[in-house]
């Protein structure tokens, strides 16, 4: 960008040399304090839902190393770590609700000790039927976590009845296990006057202060919580974190002592939620073109045991169930099941992705139907002029989907090689491929619009110097390095004279999680507030003692410059130090035009819309159901990049992510309600070989952010993941080509044996 | 020989003696724990995600080689007589090395938990011979799991960092580190503890049967990547440990002519080339089996001695006719692999008895041999269905087939009623394929589990043997594999 020294450049992670020697400090690398003690919790061998009959803890707690054995009772306040409206306790009192649910945490010396005392424990549950899947769920009659929701416009039944086809299609979607490669931690360490200081790996420090404050009875104001970086997150230590580090908190108020919490890899996934899996029904009605003229469609979500943060999820489904595309008289409704299983949570995409999985599939339903190309059928669907209000009454005014599509169309080939693709499975009998164009919107916004503010705290120091912090986490996505490009741009500085501080509560207070993709949005802004408000009492100054205006005053290179008069900036702040200036800051950012009534279902949820497009070119294996990514292209939209090695890296992480949930990753839960793939040995995430070798991924030409974001920008954590949806399209569209006009049965995720079924389902009928 | 009761290895160019006072201690343990060396990351503690991989240096037919294991499943005594590699290591005096900087530049890391593993793993691979090309470097990473990047960077980084080599301090030094080597391979055996509890590394044949035979209740360890397991996930107490790897004689893998003699302790890694030359499926599934550090670690006789019904190797070799040989003091046994298998769980090895090593024949001209392994994950991923087969092939008729499964019954296991059906198949004749599909039905009856269903596995067999036909049949004329289906 013009005039712009350091954003828009592709600028390394700022911990990217710490990084690749292992010096980049996370939690577990910490200098532990004398005498730290570890918690490991415990749960029951079997059981997924019933009254703890028996909790026999006596051989636990004679074990070797053993301190301190927590259960319910130690706890002096409330018992839950939810980050909704409750039904997460810390330690389950009386009874369990699934598999796993956390009953007691020993505390020893070591955390060999720990693990080692944790299989001692006797546990008997009074064990009733579960509800394992979203099946069970509605055949049980169980009662749903949140209540229902619906979007509605028109009178779907009629418009159905009235159009000239009909389709109706069931489809199950997976859930998802994070695999964040540092598994959840917290380390607390009892501070003066009965206050803590909790190291937690999470992506929202304040719920975590909250939480421990909450469970002790104690002020928020004798917890400090901190993060400097989480090896990954995902979503999953949005809401997940605070159980470990009220453990450990736990742990120090009943011994005195330091207490370190970390999880093992496979109590990580058997204890802490996934993605939301779902069966999804629908009915729709199109003309001959292949135009929607009304759509049906309730989602059924395994929500888990507890609310969590499954109403935001599943309102996201909803939000996102067009995808890019004008439905004129609809009905979206949604369940939100209990079942006796882990409470499923946040996870890049929060719903979204489930949504749009079922907007892409009808895409390739009314293809087949019709005998048409997709991707004509996709842009006959889009918004467009006159079509242009979503079911929730937001006006689409920043779509770009046509002119992505469109280029990527060009840039990926498609048209000839989808003939290519046509004369490969002529010529082949057992090999089919598939080739699919999917585009991605995105809405950008918390939608609990209180949600949406942000602080930062910049000290400029005497010597020049600047601290930033702000209250978003780094989890990996380079929140960081762009939030410090965004304050050495205000100041005119190097960026290495701007030091990124780890986020913690005791500097910005009452910070919503880093998720919905906001991180920069918010706290870009938010530190920009702050370096201003600097900026203009540093002009100020200035502008008194060399009597110009300051408009005339220019900050850069460290150096401050009117006409023929310059001062470095070090020397200007310890000039304005001399004559007591404040030189630090807060700043605060609330997103502007925001207003949703949920129960009315209008407003404006979002502040505005990502895109992006994606072209999946596939080849599986009709014998055996395997199936490979021949190549990807991704185009994506982030406004004017902040920068843009950041962006691509965001993007093409979260096409891998998705693509592997739709493909290899897949969560199984036997009839009692055990995870049974608890570890990378049986939950299989992307390796090196999944990636396409053909990858070709581009950033969206864009002219900018048609609203006004920092720099223009658009956020870029979660809208990628959802270019995936092309590859399990692709793999649908290969199975389509077995037989002329008929739909492939296939369930999300493609697995083998899930391909192999779609490919007897074609064969059936 | 003599004996002592502590391991040497080499670590920052010293020589460090350690007298192994915790037998089931881990090297990521040790690294973390007692050495305070917190770079190398504990991601899965199970050997499945690379987070915690270190380099080992050790001297190969008088070579020095560099080799990535995972140290979470490594046992501190296997350290012996080698060089211990982390990424705490790698630069000196503030300059990065150039897989670290290529790392850096092009952007491979993000959270960067999963990074020191990676880059170890191309540290080891910037010591290899020869061009390293694309699929090399995927191979080499295949271990390493990262949920954040999408591996572009990585891949890329390593073909940057490999592509224009210089001598690194390690390649300086090799002649002192390998005189060093040279020096704490003294040829001792290793026993650390006592009668009651130890972990010991005989460095001889002799030694080791005598080790055994006095302790027949020990638990015989070859790379750990499965008894490691044992020690992280089911806190297990192990009280003795004898190591197989130690024996020189054990590791040696020789073409006799007519077949291949591996020793019980080859890792799969020391294995490959001898057994991957014998037919390209076979060098196709090893190269899926485990990834880089477990097939650095981890046995071929281990696959074989611990029985499990979903091994790679055993459906492998018992399609090639293999015969196992196991040996106690009292002297040796033949048997035919297969029959090594009796039930789930169980093998017909004695107390005092190991499995020593495994005759493999080598094909004749008119053998053919196909061989598929089927998991939701390409690499790095535990088999749903592993197949091989061998045909004896006479003027397009099968005259004699030998067809073995894993994952389709509580042991590796032939398909009798099939291998009978296959004799007189035509191959060219797709409607004579018939009886001997059908028959994998009466030979396996597989279960479901998270891997797949029952159903799945068993319809998947029947597949496999059809691609087997159609693939011989058909001469390479098509596709037959989405691994090769190349692009449009």
């Amino acid at each position: 960008m013009v005039g712009l020294t350091t954003i828009g450049k592709p600028i390394s992670h700022d911990s990217a040399e710490l990084h690749v020697q292992g010096t980049a400090p996370y939690i577990d690398d910490l200098r532990e304090p004398e005498e730290t003690l570890h918690v490991v919790p415990g749960f029951a061998a079997k059981g997924a839902c019933g009254k703890i009959s028996l909790l026999d803890l006596e051989a636990v707690r004679a074990a070797p190393g053993v301190i301190a054995v927590l259960t319910a009772g130690d706890i002096p306040g409330l018992n839950d770590c939810s980050a909704s409206i409750g039904g997460d306790p810390i330690l389950a009192d009386g009874e369990i609700k699934f598999h796993g649910q956390v009953i007691f945490a020993v505390v020893a010396t070591s955390r060999d000790a720990a693990r080692r005392a944790v299989r001692l424990a006797r546990i008997e549950i009074a064990t009733t039927t579960p509800a394992i899947s979203v099946d069970d769920a509605v055949e049980m009659q169980t009662e749903d976590v949140v209540p229902a929701y619906a979007f509605k416009r028109g009178e779907v039944t009629t418009a159905l009845k009235k159009a000239s086809h009909v389709a109706r299609s069931e489809l199950l979607i997976g859930g998802q296990e994070h695999f964040y490669l540092e598994g959840q931690i917290a380390l607390v360490i009892p501070t003066e006057q009965r206050g803590l200081l909790v190291h937690s790996s999470t992506q929202h420090p304040t719920e975590v202060q909250h939480c421990v404050a909450r469970m002790l009875a104690i002020a928020d104001a004798l917890v400090t919580c901190e993060c400097r970086r989480m090896g990954g997150g995902f979503g999953g230590k949005e809401s997940q974190a605070a159980q470990w580090a009220c453990l450990a908190a736990l742990a120090v108020h009943v011994t005195g002592r330091p207490a370190k919490c970390r999880l093992d890899r496979d109590d990580d996934m058997i204890m802490t939620g996934k993605r939301h899996d779902f069966r999804v029904k629908s009915e729709y009605g199109f003309d001959d073109t292949g135009r929607l003229s009304a759509v049906d469609v309730e989602f059924l979500a395994r929500c888990g045991c507890s609310a969590d943060l499954s109403q935001g999820v599943n309102d996201r489904t909803m939000f996102h169930a067009d995808n890019a595309y004008y439905y004129p008289e609809l009905s979206i409704t949604s369940r939100r099941l209990f079942t006796n299983t882990v409470s499923n949570t946040a996870f890049r995409g929060f719903g979204g992705p489930q949504g749009m999985v079922f907007a892409e599939r009808m895409m390739e339903e009314i293809a087949i139907a019709l005998g048409l190309d997709a991707l004509d059928v996709r842009k006959r669907n889009l918004y467009g002029r006159g079509r242009d209000i979503t079911p929730y009454g937001q006006k689409v005014e920043d779509n770009i989907a046509l002119e992505v599509i469109s280029t990527l169309e060009k840039t990926s080939d498609y048209r000839k090689r989808r003939r290519a693709v046509d004369k490969f499975n002529k010529a082949n009998r057992f090999l089919k491929k598939g080739v699919s164009l999917t585009p991605v919107k995105f809405g950008v916004s918390f939608t609990v619009p209180q949600m949406n503010q942000a602080g930062a705290l910049v000290h400029v120091y005497a010597d020049g110097s600047v601290q930033v912090n702000h209250g978003g986490t780094e989890m990996g996505q380079g929140l960081y390095i762009k939030v410090a490009q965004v304050v050495a741009e205000e100041f005119g500085l190097p960026l290495d004279r701007v030091r990124i501080t780890a986020t913690t509560t005791d500097k910005v207070p009452n910070t919503s999680p880093t998720a919905a993709s906001s991180g920069s949005d918010l706290n870009g802004m938010a530190a920009k507030n702050a370096a201003i408000e600097i900026k203009s009492r540093l002009l100020a100054h200035l502008a008194k003692s060399w009597n110009v205006a300051p408009a005339k005053i220019r900050f850069e290179g460290g150096e401050i410059r009117c006409g023929a008069k310059s001062m470095s900036f070090a020397a200007l702040a310890k000039q304005a130090h001399g004559n007591r200036i404040s030189l630090s800051s807060t700043g605060y950012y609330a997103t502007p035009k925001l207003h949703w009534d949920r129960p009315r279902a209008e407003g404006r949820p979002f502040f505005y819309f990502a895109y992006g497009a994606a072209c999946a070119e596939v080849v599986i294996d009709t014998l055996t159901g395997e199936s490979r990514v021949l190549r990807a292209d991704l185009l994506h939209d982030v406004g004017r990049s902040l920068n843009p090695a950041i962006d691509m890296g965001q993007i093409e992480g979260a096409f891998v992510q998705g693509m592997g949930w739709l493909t290899n990753e897949e969560l199984v839960f036997d009839a009692e309600g055990k995870l049974r793939t608890h570890a990378p040995s049986t939950y299989k995430i992307p390796c090196a070989s999944d990636v396409p070798e053909d990858f070709r991924v581009a950033l969206y030409e864009s002219r900018g952010n048609k609203e006004d974001t920092i720099y223009r920008s658009k956020a870029v954590g979660e809208p990628p993941l959802m270019l995936a949806i092309a590859v399990w399209t692709a793999i649908l569209n290969a199975i389509a080509s077995l037989k002329p006009r008929q739909v492939p049965d296939l369930q999300a995720p493609a697995t083998p044996e899930n391909i192999m079924r779609a490919v007897k389902s074609m064969a059936a009928s | 020989m003599a004996s002592r009761g502590h391991i040497s290895f080499l670590r920052r160019g010293k020589i460090v003696a350690h007298n192994l006072p915790n037998p089931m201690q881990t090297v990521l343990d040790y690294l973390r724990l007692k050495e305070k060396s917190k770079g190398t990351k504990e991601g899965c503690n199970e050997g499945d995600c690379g987070a915690c991989t270190v380099v080992l240096g050790e001297l190969r037919d008088g070579k020095l080689v560099y080799a990535p294991v995972n140290a979470c499943i490594l046992l501190v005594a296997q350290l012996q007589g080698k060089e211990l590699v982390t990424v705490d290591d790698l630069a000196e005096k503030g300059v990065l090395h150039p897989v670290q900087q290529a790392m850096v530049d092009l952007h491979g890391s993000q959270c960067g938990f999963c990074t020191p593993g990676f880059v170890m793993s191309l540290f080891a691979l910037y010591h290899q011979q020869g061009v390293v090309t694309r699929q090399r470097v995927v191979d080499q990473i295949a271990g390493n799991l990262c949920r954040c990047t999408g591996y572009r960077p990585i891949i890329d980084a390593a073909l940057k960092a490999c592509g224009n080599k210089t001598d690194d301090a390690w390649t300086e030094r090799q002649m002192q580190t390998m005189a060093l080597l040279t020096t704490i391979n003294d040829g001792a055996d290793v026993f650390a503890g006592d009668e009651n509890g130890f972990v010991a590394m005989p460095r001889s044949a002799e030694s080791l049967l005598s080790l055994v035979q006095h302790h027949p209740d020990a638990v015989i360890v070859g790379g750990a990547t499965d008894v490691g397991l044992w020690i992280t996930k089911q806190m297990r107490g192990l009280p003795k440990i004898i190591l197989t790897g130690g024996a020189e004689e054990l590791h040696v893998v020789v073409d006799k002519g007519d077949h291949l003699s591996i020793g019980a302790a080859a890792t799969y890694a020391e294995a490959y080339a001898a057994l991957a030359a014998l037919a390209p499926d076979i060098g196709e599934v090893m190269r899926r089996i485990g990834s880089v550090q477990v097939r650095n670690s981890g046995t071929v006789g281990g696959n074989i001695a611990n029985g499990s019904p979903i091994g790679d190797m055993p459906p492998l070799l018992i399609a090639l006719d293999a015969e196992l040989v196991l040996r106690s003091v009292r002297g040796e046994r033949h048997m035919a692999l297969e029959d090594y298998f009796l039930a789930y769980g169980k093998q017909d090895r004695q107390p005092g008895e190991l499995v020593w090593s495994i005759k493999v024949p080598k094909l004749g001209p008119s053998q053919v041999f196909r061989a598929y392994k089927i998991s939701k994950r390409f690499d790095q991923d535990i088999s749903a269905v592993m197949a091989a087969f061998c045909f004896e092939i006479a003027g397009g008729e099968i005259t004699s087939a030998r067809v073995a499964f894993g994952g389709m019954a509580g042991t590796p296991q032939r398909a009798a009623t099939c291998e009978a059906a296959l004799v007189g198949v035509d191959v060219a004749n797709e409607h004579s394929w018939q009886n001997a599909v059908a028959a994998l039905g009466m030979d396996f009856a597989p279960l479901s589990d998270m891997r797949a269903s029952a159903a799945y596995r068993l319809e998947t067999a029947e597949n496999l043997l059809r691609k087997a036909l159609f693939e011989i049949a058909d001469q390479g004329q098509h596709a037959t594999r989405v691994l090769n289906a190349g692009m449009t």
